[in-house]
């Protein structure tokens, strides 16, 4: 593995870790508030929705054996 | 006030439970090699973490505060939730808890089966500088991202800091690792921290209007602890009938 290669790895492991889907889930999450909050609507509630459904599909995924 | 006192709470406990683990690694090292080597391990990845801070601390600063919120708050919030879900594996019994003895002892068999050179020892300070700057990492992005976006950097590289000298003390005069701190419950707490400063910032950063204002901080993280806490209570009950049914009768 080149010096460069193990660089990227190291900060996709430090910063998005085991399950890459919620790292994913998250900035769709946000790019969807910022759509929203931008055509005047105040969802406030839509990231700790999926917040949470994210992390409950990680747990599940996990306890499955996925 | 409350939320900023929040936030230096999260730093105590992030570089707290971090510098546990890296104190771990020094002390078996130290004590099987020697010092001399070791401390400048020490030392030559404080220096570097320092200057990481240094660094990208006033770059961040300098960022207009709500793309700055978006980024780091989502960055938080990313990171948040791998320390709470790694938290609620380990708690429920899905993953193994970080044990400080067998990490110690394993680290001391490893450290003195190395070869010795006469002169500078290579490997102590390799080691040590190795667990400390990945552990210290962790603070350093934690200190960054919990400082910069309530213009709080200083007072969190200083908590940081002092909390890390207060650890430094603790391992001196124990002389041993401290396994008895409660490193999951520890890092379930700053998962909790992480994910609802994340959530507040980021979504702020996106434009949204919190009801309330500041005050749906602990909303949050009433929130976010009462999930995971529900989650962890649920996976462990689970996780007991599956060793129920593996185990025969």
């Amino acid at each position: 593995m080149t010096n460069l290669r193990r660089f990227g790895r190291f900060w996709y492991d430090f910063v998005v870790g085991d399950d890459w889907t919620v790292a994913l889930g998250v900035v769709a999450t946000l790019t969807a508030t910022w759509l929203v909050t931008h055509h005047g609507r105040n969802w406030y509630w839509l990231l700790p929705v999926a917040v949470i459904a994210l992390l409950v599909v990680s747990l599940r995924r996990v306890s499955r054996g996925g | 006030m409350k939320n900023e006192a929040l936030l230096l709470l999260a730093v105590v406990l992030a570089t707290a439970v971090e510098m546990v683990e890296a104190l771990t690694i020094v002390l078996a090292v130290g004590a099987t090699r020697g010092w001399r080597a070791t401390l400048a391990g020490v030392g030559a990845a404080l220096v570097v973490l320092g200057i990481v801070v240094a660094a990208v601390g006033p770059a961040i600063s300098h960022l207009s505060l709500t793309p700055m919120r978006l980024v780091v708050g989502g960055l938080l919030l990313i990171f948040g939730i791998q320390w709470t879900r790694k938290a609620i594996l380990r708690s429920s019994g899905y993953k193994a808890m970080h044990d400080e003895d067998i990490i110690f002892g394993s680290t001391q068999v490893s450290a003195s089966e190395a070869p010795r050179p006469a002169s500078f020892d290579g490997y102590s300070f390799t080691v040590a500088f190795k667990g400390v700057f990945l552990e210290g990492l962790e603070v350093v992005f934690i200190v960054l991202t919990f400082g910069a976006p309530q213009h709080q950097l200083t007072v969190s590289a200083l908590v940081a800091s002092v909390t890390v000298v207060a650890i430094a003390a603790v391992g001196v005069a124990v002389h041993r690792p401290l396994s008895r701190v409660p490193e999951n419950t520890l890092k379930f707490i700053v998962g909790i921290l992480l994910m609802s400063f994340g959530m507040f910032w980021s979504a702020e950063g996106a434009g949204v209007a919190w009801p309330g204002g500041e005050s749906a901080l602990p909303v949050l993280i009433a929130l976010v602890a009462g999930t995971s806490v529900l989650l962890a209570g649920a996976l462990r009950r689970q996780h007991g009938r599956v060793i129920a049914h593996r185990v025969p009768s």
